[in-house]
């Protein structure tokens, strides 16, 4: 009998491998007579094509071939689709643009890519690609959101540059509310616009068989299926069938590998063109210019309170940047994965939300760690903490006369969702204590005696995971399902593989998921084998996205798992030679109740792979069972976050002192690799709120381009986190499991900045609060202070 | 960047006229500049090698003058591909005035420069430097030859930046 592990911090079974530097990443995948590609990519960031010449680089030496944009069309090959239909108030779909695989007669963003340059070696063809000569003639270019609708059309079929105009909730009935407010607090704000940057860049590998006509693409996806329908169904690449995509160990995504993007459908393509494998791995610098984008909005906001502090009313009207094209899931982000979000923990009874997606000549901007909540979050808790000090109220109290109660669950919310369970006021208790709120003002008292500042800032975050059903995602326009399917092979000896559509790029599947079958089974972890990545191997999945993949992966695997748990019943009772419902099943045995007579799970397995004795004109040998699950509803894990921050008025320098967060995940099956999402999030929250911006100059010249340029959040900026957890688990999924990836980076970054200004004194500083801006804005609070 | 400057030269405007008119004189003055070859009434090509941190390239383009005045004023524009590098583009208004005491001319300038492609992505903070430099070096460079005294401390005023 093996341990409970269901709630253990096992360690991660996948470890090993990775901190040996034994990892199997697409760039350490190498095939015999293997090219390499390099990609041309357009300098400008709006301009027309004209004749590319390619001969001085298909002398050079090791050049195979060179492949345009003009054969990509000539050859009809894509364009690229989005995902996500979106109507417009007026009913009318939202804008698709051709988003070709390799630029045509025009480029529309700096590092699109014009060409691929396939040869011997890497060296060889990135030498080649620097001779391509590509006559482009510049165009005037649009790059902030603000200017897009008045500036020059970049596609002919998106007139005024917008995608689509979106509304939800109540207009009148808002904007009633707020007009007979005792209190508007007014928020205008822009959420910055982040490089995505996942330690491993994008590779993929293009292995075309002529012989057996199979096309296997080896790739850094979070979610290979998805690769395999999007190339197969929609750009018509090659038959379904007959293409394999292998997503290996990936080294982390964020959202940004969700994607299918140009250059891995170019490889494809040019694979089964030339006959040959062809491998590609993005430089840093081209992750930087290709990979899709997040956030980028900038949003007016109106919150209306009556004499008592209640949220009367919410309007928001939001302009968000999908890029010069539309990526794979780009128009969902700003709109059913951001406005659902804006009731937040409070029965706000009124809230209305428009939503204008606008083409600009940048990269495209798609989901990014979060994904449309983050900025939810952070619209409403920078709101609510303004609104709170604007009417002398406690930032902690307001938010708790509006949270929404225990005992009001199921709790449907103007802005479509229907919140299943939470206790809201338990996280933010609990994290009040363990952040010392009470004793918040001495520590302040400190800080000024040593003439620094000290301010702290609350975030009370909801989000919506495990994105579902999927009728309902299909009502509002979604293109695919959004279940998942999860299978589990019990071995003759008893040892149990587990595949799973969802993709592990860091989350720790291969140990969660062995830790959850493994207590189904009542075996060790160590006798679980978790398989995914691979559409050779499995049935189908939709990958990892949306911290779905326990609530809905880990939910198709625990049916897959009681479906064997009950089949090994019946071999159970035949071997008993008792009535199946008088055995039960426990801790790795299978018992005759109130008896000694049992079968181990490992005997019942032997016997079903040997059947000798065996009821086989009732049951079929074998044990292996597979599942689908599709969710009855969005898990929604919430939480309180307190942020605390030291300033430095003489520098601007912002010290994160104390991070508090308390979530509660409903069910957690390995509280270290909970613990794990919730650093890493954080992490990436604090990154957005101090430190990371991306920054287009007026010609679309990317600014921030490489790490000279472009902050990342290193461990001297982050304190050492306070994380705690509180529990109530979900009511729909068999597991309990609400989803953890993404919590940290929704919660943090208002609670960073409500921090930041809180110490300073001034109602906001925009992301990311850069020293510069920080001490500017000492400078002004202490000017008008005089 | 944006630049703006004036500096004396003690010769006449219409020897300062001249030189500026001169590809031969353009292309000593430049820095890093290979070639400076007339093709047609006031255009030019060029190509220079320029180095901005970590990103060194030969830019090949063409210059045009517009808006010639002679003796007082034009403006020198170009735009150069420097292949993986990206591209920069450039310009000068550049105007003369005799001094007071009629000895010499009086220069100011006002110089633009932009960059794209890999120049901006990965040296757009050291482009202004690298641009002033540029600048500050092709203008003194150009004073000296004119006054004859290739060592001589050029005092150019900086008006706005």
């Amino acid at each position: 009998m093996a341990e409970q592990s269901i709630g253990k911090s096992v360690l991660r079974k996948e470890d090993m491998r990775f901190i040996t530097g034994k990892g199997q990443y697409t760039d350490d995948v190498n095939l015999r007579g293997q090219t390499y590609g390099y990609f041309v990519r357009s300098p400008y960031a709006h301009a027309d094509v004209g004749e590319i010449d390619v001969s001085a680089a298909a002398g050079m030496p090791g050049v195979v071939a060179i492949l345009t944009g003009k054969q990509v069309a000539e050859d009809e090959i894509g364009g690229l689709p989005c995902g996500w239909m979106i109507h417009s108030k007026d009913g009318s779909e939202m804008k698709q643009p051709l988003h070709p695989v390799m630029a045509g007669s025009k480029v529309n963003y700096v590092g699109e890519p014009v060409a691929l340059v396939v040869a011997e070696s890497f060296v060889e063809a990135k030498n080649a690609a620097e001779m391509v000569s590509v006559d482009y003639s510049e165009r005037d270019a649009v790059v902030s959101v603000t200017d897009a609708q008045s500036a020059p059309v970049i596609h002919e079929d998106a007139p005024a540059n917008t995608c689509y105009e979106w509304e939800l909730g109540e207009k009148a009935s808002t904007e009633e509310a707020i007009a007979s407010a005792a209190h508007v607090t007014t928020y205008e704000l822009t959420n910055n616009r982040l490089i995505p940057n996942a330690m491993e860049p994008r590779a993929a590998i293009a292995d075309f068989n002529p012989a057996t006509e199979d096309l296997t693409l080896y790739t850094t996806s979070q979610n290979p299926h998805l690769v395999r329908l999007i190339l197969t169904a929609f750009i018509q690449l090659a038959p379904e069938h007959k293409l394999r995509v292998i997503a290996p160990d990936v080294g982390g995504g964020f959202g940004s590998k969700i994607f299918v993007y140009s250059e891995e459908t170019a490889l494809a393509w040019a694979s089964m063109k030339l006959g040959l494998p062809i491998k590609w791995t993005a430089e840093r610098s081209e992750s930087f210019l290709a990979d899709a984008h997040g956030r980028d909005h900038v949003t007016t906001a109106q919150l209306g309170l009556d004499a008592e502090g209640r949220f009367v009313g919410l309007k928001v009207k939001t302009t968000a940047n999908m890029g010069a094209y539309l990526s794979t899931f780009a128009s969902s982000v700003p709109t059913y994965l951001y406005g659902t979000l804006l009731a937040g923990q409070y029965k706000t009874p009124n809230i209305y939300v428009e939503v204008d997606s606008v083409f600009t000549n940048t990269a495209p901007v798609d989901a990014y760690r979060g994904a449309g909540r983050p900025e939810a979050t952070f619209l409403l808790e920078r709101i609510v903490e303004l609104a709170a000090r604007e009417t002398g109220r406690d930032p902690a109290e307001l938010r708790r006369i509006n949270m929404i109660q225990p005992d009001e669950f199921p709790y449907q919310t103007p802005v479509a969702l229907e919140y299943d369970i939470g206790d809201y006021e338990a996280s933010l208790n609990r994290a009040l204590k363990m952040a010392d709120y009470d004793t918040f003002a001495d520590r302040r008292a400190a800080s000024e005696a040593k003439g620094k500042l000290r301010g702290i800032g609350f975030s009370c975050y909801i989000e919506a995971c495990g994105l579902a059903p999927s009728k309902v995602a299909g009502e509002l326009g979604a293109g695919v399902g959004l279940w998942e399917s999860g299978e589990v092979r019990v071995n003759p000896t008893g040892s149990v593989t587990v595949l799973t559509g969802t993709h592990s790029h860091g989350q720790g599947h291969e140990t969660t998921f062995a830790q959850l079958v493994a207590s189904r089974f009542g075996i060790s972890v160590d006798d679980v084998e978790v398989v995914h990545g691979d559409t050779g191997k499995l049935d189908f999945g939709l990958g990892t996205y949306g911290s779905r993949s326990l609530a809905v992966g880990g939910s198709a695997l625990a049916k897959a798992a009681d479906k064997v748990v009950e089949k090994g019943r019946l071999i159970a009772a035949h071997l008993l030679d008792e009535d199946a419902e008088k055995i039960d099943f426990e801790d790795g045995e299978y018992r005759v109740k109130d008896s000694n007579q049992a079968k181990t799970f490992q005997e019942i397995a032997f016997a079903a792979y040997v059947p000798h004795d065996y009821p086989l004109e009732d049951l079929e040998p074998g044990l292996a069972e597979k599942a689908f699950y599709d969710p009855g509803n969005f898990t929604y894990p919430a939480g309180t976050h307190i942020c605390e921050v030291e300033i430095d008025p003489d520098t601007g320098v912002v010290e994160i002192d104390r991070f508090t967060a308390v979530d509660d995940f409903g069910t957690i099956i390995n509280p270290m690799i909970v613990e794990g999402q919730v650093h890493g999030g954080i992490a990436q929250g604090i990154g957005q709120a101090l430190l990371e911006g991306c920054v287009y100059d007026d010609m679309g010249q990317l600014q921030t381009g490489s790490y000279m340029d472009y902050c990342m959040p290193r461990a001297d900026d982050l304190p050492s986190f306070a994380v705690g957890m509180t529990s109530t688990p979900c009511t729909h999924n068999p597991v309990g499991a609400k989803g953890c990836g993404e919590a940290g980076a929704i919660g943090s970054p208002p609670a960073v900045i409500n921090a930041v200004t809180d110490a300073v004194g001034v109602p906001d500083i925009t992301m990311p609060a850069t020293p510069e801006k920080v001490w500017r804005a000492i400078a002004t609070a202490d000017k008008n202070a005089a | 960047m944006e630049l703006s400057q004036r500096v004396r030269i003690p010769v006449s405007t219409e020897q300062v006229w001249r030189a500026l008119n001169d590809p031969s004189v353009l292309q000593q003055c430049l820095p890093g500049c290979q070639l400076f070859k007339s093709t047609g009434d006031n255009e030019f090509e060029v190509a220079v090698q320029a180095k901005v941190g970590p990103v060194k390239a030969t830019f090949e383009g063409a210059v045009e003058l517009s808006d010639v005045y002679p003796p007082v004023s034009y403006k020198i524009s170009g735009s150069g591909k420097g292949g993986v590098a990206g591209f920069a583009k450039g310009a000068a208004d550049v105007s003369l005035e005799a001094t007071e005491d009629g000895g010499g001319t009086l220069m100011s300038y006002k110089v633009s420069a932009s960059v794209g492609g890999k120049l901006a992505q990965v040296g757009s903070r050291l482009v202004t430097g690298a641009a002033r430099k540029m600048a500050d070096d092709f203008f003194s460079n150009f004073v000296r030859l004119l006054s004859g005294d290739g060592n001589m401390q050029v005092d150019i005023e900086t008006l706005e930046t």
